[in-house]
């Protein structure tokens, strides 16, 4: 009779948690997700755009030295870790109670972290200067 | 035995935060799948969503705390200039640059390394406001939740290729120098 009671519980606790998840799912937007999804992937584009610009041009390099000890990195990593909060607060504002389409910006969010890979990687750098 | 300061912090740097980074990251993985895979585990208690909470955000300071110290106190030693003169062995980018067997980790393993580190932290506080933001229910949406799982691979990697090129630059050509620090007698 216990063990009823204590299954009975249970099931009713259950029961009570998927329909407070599915209440509240109702109520959960995508746009919050995919502002700091789209936001993520801006920021590690900035960070191999940056580091691109940095080794092509010296005098993008001379800019991006903000701390000398650490040279252009410093630059590079305040740059991207900027861009990527800038573009989290705006597209936040403009999407948290939109229902966004996670699918085109998944794909949006995946090339521009991509970039951030290839644009880091010293000999596609290369390659794209020709070096 | 002893050990000098840079080496206390490039140890500091490597293995408490970044190798301490990098194994959290077979939990967090694993858990993130369970707990937003749908289905029966929808209705996971609140002490599990919690904790993942807590490990999330607690791998998000140690990727900060990684990037930062590498490369605002480590990496300056590293690049340092060298004095006319000097030895070679207290300045590691120009050891491994005077060899054209050992200027590879340089040119290529601190070049990427100093760089793609940095998309760890950007991905993983991602991850950790989703995942907040969401909880379970992420397994409803189920497109955002692969998004989120793809950025947690790719820090993953981020930190792989960092983490594996510090361990062989830190091998070929030490960051050493400092105060000695006197940890305890030998026999």
């Amino acid at each position: 009779m216990a063990i009823q009671t204590s299954a009975g519980s249970a099931l009713q606790a259950g029961k009570r948690a998927t329909s407070d998840l599915q209440s509240a799912a109702v109520e959960l937007r995508t746009g919050p997700g995919a502002a700091a999804l789209t936001a993520a992937g801006i920021g590690c584009a900035t960070l191999g755009l940056l580091a691109l610009l940095g080794d092509a041009f010296p005098a993008i390099s001379h800019v991006l030295n903000v701390y000398k000890p650490t040279g252009a990195l410093s630059g590079v990593s305040s740059g991207a870790i900027v861009v990527w909060l800038a573009s989290w607060f705006v597209l936040n504002r403009r999407w948290r109670d939109a229902d966004v389409d996670i699918g085109r910006t998944s794909i949006v969010a995946f090339v521009l972290i991509g970039i951030g890979f290839a644009f880091t990687f010293p000999p596609i750098m290369d390659l794209i200067q020709g070096k | 035995m002893e050990i000098t300061f840079r080496d206390l912090m490039t140890v500091l740097h490597g293995m408490g935060f970044g190798a301490l980074f990098m194994l959290a990251f077979s939990g967090a993985i694993a858990e993130f799948y369970r707990m937003t895979a749908g289905g029966p585990v929808m209705a996971a208690p609140s002490n599990d969503q919690s904790m993942l909470r807590t490990y999330l955000i607690a791998m998000v300071v140690l990727a900060w705390l990684t990037v930062f110290s590498g490369a605002y106190v480590v990496y300056p030693w590293y690049r340092a200039p060298v004095p006319s003169g000097a030895d070679l062995a207290a300045y590691p980018k120009y050891l491994l640059q005077s060899s054209p067997t050992t200027s590879g980790w340089h040119s290529l393993g601190m070049e990427w390394k100093e760089h793609v580190a940095w998309i760890a932290p950007i991905a993983m506080t991602m991850v950790a406001y989703v995942y907040g933001k969401y909880g379970v229910q992420l397994g409803k949406f189920a497109s955002l939740r692969k998004a989120v799982f793809v950025f947690a691979l790719a820090a993953f990697v981020a930190t792989g290729a960092a983490g594996a090129f510090g361990a062989f630059l830190n091998k070929y050509a030490p960051v050493r120098g400092g105060a000695n620090i006197h940890l305890m007698n030998g026999e």
